[in-house]
């Protein structure tokens, strides 16, 4: 299958090219960047041992599909290093085949599903569970993360060794904290001798208490129980100071509190081998979404106050804040439905976290374009150590199209997602996916 | 027939329309004097008599009622007000609720001859109400009714006993009842549209 | 005049003309209570279903007492007896209760939201009796009828809420019906029992109860809840009576006529002594009695329907 792509502006932040190329892609791979690449000369190395006029012939002739991208953007297909893709087990909410379809909606190539499925994945046969589904039924590649402890039950490691040979990419037990140092310190000199980074979800259970929303003057008003943003900020020095000790690779899932930020910044100075990501939903709400009691604005880490908001978007534009994660958490809807108190934490978020990046983050001059897409592909490749995230000849051919100006108003109804739950739903927003990508293959479209 | 704001709203309104004088001060007053004397006929003296009001102008008519009684008889017949929202037949169908007011009856009505005093009779429900909230309060031993204008259109099989002057009226118009208590003048008005 | 909504969910959303509305209301209300015969007619043939998942006598007994008093037909639907129990949604709840058209829903709730949740769903009116830490309107009017009957007004006097703030919705009431009437209003407790930014409501906050009742029209105390000492927030029930319980002495530092208030029921000798309670300056009977009143003045203006006509 030969697919050109004509006339798009091309970003690649790994190389730092963004002008309008060609890309012509064949058996899952990128073999040709140039401009008009239609009639060009086919490219010095080249496979086979056809004669040289025909190849004229064919890389002339032979394109299965012309991709129009005149005035749309070609970007390295983007990485979701956040979801819960909820099978095994909750299929209800959503299953790898949804999920992944939701994600290829949203631009998204590639997906890390956390292990706080039914039953958890701390053991190889849950790992290859997900990956044979994901290869019969998903739209994008799936990459596992396993569990830091068996169960997530934080007391006892998980079989790491295993669970990496297996196929995992990372190691959390997201979705809870690990609340003991010890284990968390083990936890990470052990992944460590497989270089498979940590991804800590940094959360003081017993500061957390009851909460169920920012401990905050909307909390205060509507007599939520709050959590405070220590409860996350806590555990963040916590993890820092451990990763120090060990020198393992932390990553902090969902940063949402301003301390927070702060913590990593000056641990990154210090030259802690720390990252982390924010979701859309933080740098784009703040509590006062949580007035009038929407369930869909319940999440945790929770939104916090504007002065949070604007620390996460300061700590974008410094480089603080290396990746943009959504958490993808689907609910029923009759699980959302409910008394703020009781409905569960999470919101999806694979289908507007493009968008949502370029309306409230480039349209705004937080980020450049390049920088935004660095933080949805390169960045996470880098962390994750994954070969994906550029556009180069030879690479994979994972990408995503999109037109930065087209602007649409968010409906949930039209989503691929099985869940609902998102603060989003008619949003007016602008910069909208064409068509998704992955190994060679266009598996959505516009 | 909702009096306060509605009622401002119409007498703004009819100040544009045509209006008729059918009652001036001096008509009021014969007419207040000689229904003192009929309810004194008719009940032939004051004993046990009591006079309440309906509403603002039924109340002050209640007590020039009161005065006259003095005059004719030497006694002094006491005065109640009675709200009667409550216990109208058009509640929790008119959207907005209307404004409840203060009920006064400082003494006991059972047993005694209540005379019912109010402005304008028109369709009978606002006495119908009145003779419910009434019965609510106690048990007289009667009750009479004594309007300064009855303008006729009964809806409900309801009749004065005393009636200052009888209006004949179409359903377009409006009959105002201006007492110098609440609007500084005394008149008896009838307005177009 | 009159109320346009469709709801009473909290007073943080009443203007200061509804509030006297409806206590002005409430006074005249307050003679049927006075009558032979307790009963208007003005609710007749509306249907009110008390829907409280929180045992509570004194305020469903109020407000049942209320709509019948209005002719009402009154049901009561307590959590225990229910499909509640059986772990039917509230949602579900909600729809069940719909589809039997009652005119007024009373809910009280543990969860804050729960009554606006509520309402959402139904077409009746719906009146909230108490969602988890969040607001309980009609115990804030009933007080404000309750301060105004024996003071004459409520601008300019001082009043002083003192106990488990943070999880009072008493508390969180009477604050924003006090500051609309153009009341100065004192929160005092543990730190531990103050939220955060309390004090942008409008508030003076202290933590010292002598000082806080210093030289106020109203002190109002408020319940302790004893779970909450097992979740850490205050050492002994010893230590907050100690520190926080209004007893004779400790009422020196206030107005000679200073007024007791208490949303009840009394931890009588914890938050307050029996001498205080039971006191001539002491108006907890008074708001019992006059929550009937100011509750048969909401469900009067709320059966309207709230559009104008």
């Amino acid at each position: 299958m030969r697919i050109l792509i004509a006339g798009g502006r091309v970003i690649d932040p790994a190389s730092g090219v963004d002008e309008v190329f060609d890309l012509l892609i064949e058996d899952g791979r990128i073999v040709r960047i140039g401009k008009d690449v239609r009639g060009a000369e086919p490219p010095e190395a080249s496979k086979g041992k056809r004669s040289k006029a025909a190849k004229n012939a064919e890389s002339a002739i032979n394109v299965d599909r012309v991709m129009d991208a005149a005035g749309l953007v070609v970007c390295p297909g983007l990485i979701d290093m956040h979801v819960h893709l909820r099978q095994p087990g909750r299929e209800d909410k959503e299953t790898i085949a949804t999920g992944t379809l939701a994600a290829a909606r949203g631009g998204f190539t590639a997906v890390c599903c956390m292990p706080n499925t039914d039953p958890v994945n701390d053991t190889r046969s849950v790992t290859e569970f997900i990956l044979d589904t994901a290869k019969r039924e998903g739209a994008v590649h799936v990459y596992p993360v396993g569990a830091i402890s068996k169960g997530l039950r934080g007391e006892e490691l998980a079989e790491i060794g295993e669970l990496f040979e297996s196929g995992c990419v990372a190691v959390s037990d997201d979705g809870r904290p690990v609340m003991n140092a010890e284990l968390m310190r083990r936890a990470m000199e052990y992944a460590g001798m497989f270089d498979l980074p940590v991804i800590s979800h940094c959360e003081d259970l017993h500061l957390s208490g009851k909460g169920v929303a920012h401990e905050g003057i909307v909390s205060t008003e509507l007599g939520l129980c709050g959590i405070p943003s220590t409860s996350e900020a806590a555990m963040v020095a916590r993890d820092i100071l451990l990763a120090e000790l060990t020198d393992a690779r932390l990553h902090i899932a969902h940063v949402s509190a301003a301390e927070s930020v702060r913590l990593i910044r000056e641990a990154k100075a210090r030259g802690v081998r720390v990252s982390c990501e924010a979701s859309p939903h933080h740098f784009a709400l703040t509590e006062e979404a949580v007035r009038g009691f929407d369930t869909n604005a319940k999440m945790n880490p929770p939104l916090r106050s504007e002065s949070d908001r604007q620390a996460i978007l300061a700590g974008l534009r410094d480089g603080t804040i290396d990746v943009i994660a959504t958490d993808h958490a689907p609910h029923t809807a009759q699980e959302k439905e409910q008394e703020f108190d009781v409905a569960p934490f999470g919101v999806i978020g694979s289908e507007t976290a493009l968008a949502l990046t370029l309306t409230t983050l480039v349209a705004s001059g937080t980020l450049s374009l390049n920088q935004a897409i660095a933080k949805l592909t390169s960045e996470p490749a880098r962390i994750l150590k994954l070969p994906k995230g550029r556009i180069a000849e030879g690479a994979d051919a994972d990408l995503t199209i999109f037109d930065p100006d087209r602007e649409w108003t968010v409906d949930t109804s039209g989503f691929a997602s099985k869940s609902r739950n998102t603060p989003f739903h008619g949003w007016r927003l602008k910069g909208g996916t064409v068509a998704t990508i992955v190994a060679g293959k266009v598996v959505w479209e516009a | 027939m909702v009096r306060g704001f509605f009622y401002a709203l119409n007498l703004m309104a009819a100040e544009l329309n045509e209006k008729a004088q059918i009652l001036d001060q001096a008509g009021i007053q014969r007419a207040v004097t000689r229904i003192a004397h009929e309810i004194v006929e008719r009940n032939k003296g004051t004993n046990d008599l009591v006079l309440i009001g309906l509403r603002s102008r039924g109340v002050d008519l209640a007590r020039r009622i009161a005065q006259e009684l003095k005059i004719i008889d030497g006694a002094d017949i006491p005065v109640g007000t009675l709200d009667v929202t409550l216990y109208r037949d058009d509640l929790g169908r008119v959207g907005i609720q209307p404004e409840v007011r203060k009920t006064d009856i400082p003494f006991p009505i059972n047993e005694k001859r209540v005379v019912l005093v109010d402005d304008v009779l028109y369709t009978g429900r606002t006495i119908r109400a009145a003779l419910d909230s009434l019965i609510d309060l106690g048990r007289p031993r009667l009750i009479q009714l004594a309007v300064l204008v009855d303008r006729g259109h009964r809806e409900l099989p309801i009749r004065a006993d005393y009636v200052g002057k009888n209006v004949p009226t179409s359903r377009q118009e409006q009959v105002q009842v201006l007492l110098t208590e609440e609007d500084g003048v005394d008149g008896v008005l009838i307005v177009k549209g | 005049m009159g109320l346009a909504r469709k709801d009473l969910l909290r007073m943080q959303e009443l203007t200061a003309d509804e509030i006297r509305l409806i206590l002005d209301t409430a006074e005249s209300m307050k003679q049927v209570a006075g009558r032979d015969i307790k009963k208007v007619p003005a609710l007749r043939g509306k249907t009110l279903i008390n829907l409280f998942y929180e045992a509570s006598t004194r305020t469903r007994t109020s407000f049942e007492i209320a709509g019948k008093w209005l002719s009402a037909d009154v049901i009561n639907v307590s959590t225990s007896s229910s499909s509640v129990s059986k772990g039917e949604s509230l949602k579900d709840t909600g729809l069940t209760l719909q589809a039997m058209h009652p005119d007024i829903v009373v809910l009280r709730h543990p969860a804050s939201g729960a009554a606006e949740f509520l309402a959402k769903q139904l077409a009746a009116s719906v009146i909230n009796a108490g969602d988890g830490a969040h607001e309980h309107p009609s115990q804030a009017l009933l007080d404000l009828f309750t301060i105004r009957e024996k003071k004459g007004r409520l601008e300019g006097l001082k009043a002083a809420i003192v106990g488990d703030i943070a999880h009072s919705r008493v508390a969180r009431s009477s604050i924003h019906g006090m500051r609309k009437v153009g009341m100065e209003v004192r929160v005092a407790g543990p730190r531990t029992m103050l939220p955060c930014f309390i004090d942008r409501l409008g508030v003076e906050v202290f933590t010292d109860l002598e000082r806080a009742i210093a030289d106020v029209d109203i002190i109002m105390m408020l319940r302790l809840q004893l779970e909450r000492q097992q979740a850490g927030l205050f050492p002994s029930v010893r230590e907050y009576s100690r520190l926080f319980g209004l007893t004779l002495p400790r009422l020196k530092g206030a107005k000679s006529d200073v007024l007791i208030m208490h949303p009840g029921p009394l931890n009588r000798g914890v938050e307050i002594a029996p001498e205080v309670a039971d006191g001539p300056y002491s108006l907890i009977l008074n708001q019992v009695e006059n929550g009937v009143a100011v509750r048969m003045a909401l469900l009067y203006l709320l059966a309207g329907g709230g559009q104008a006509a």
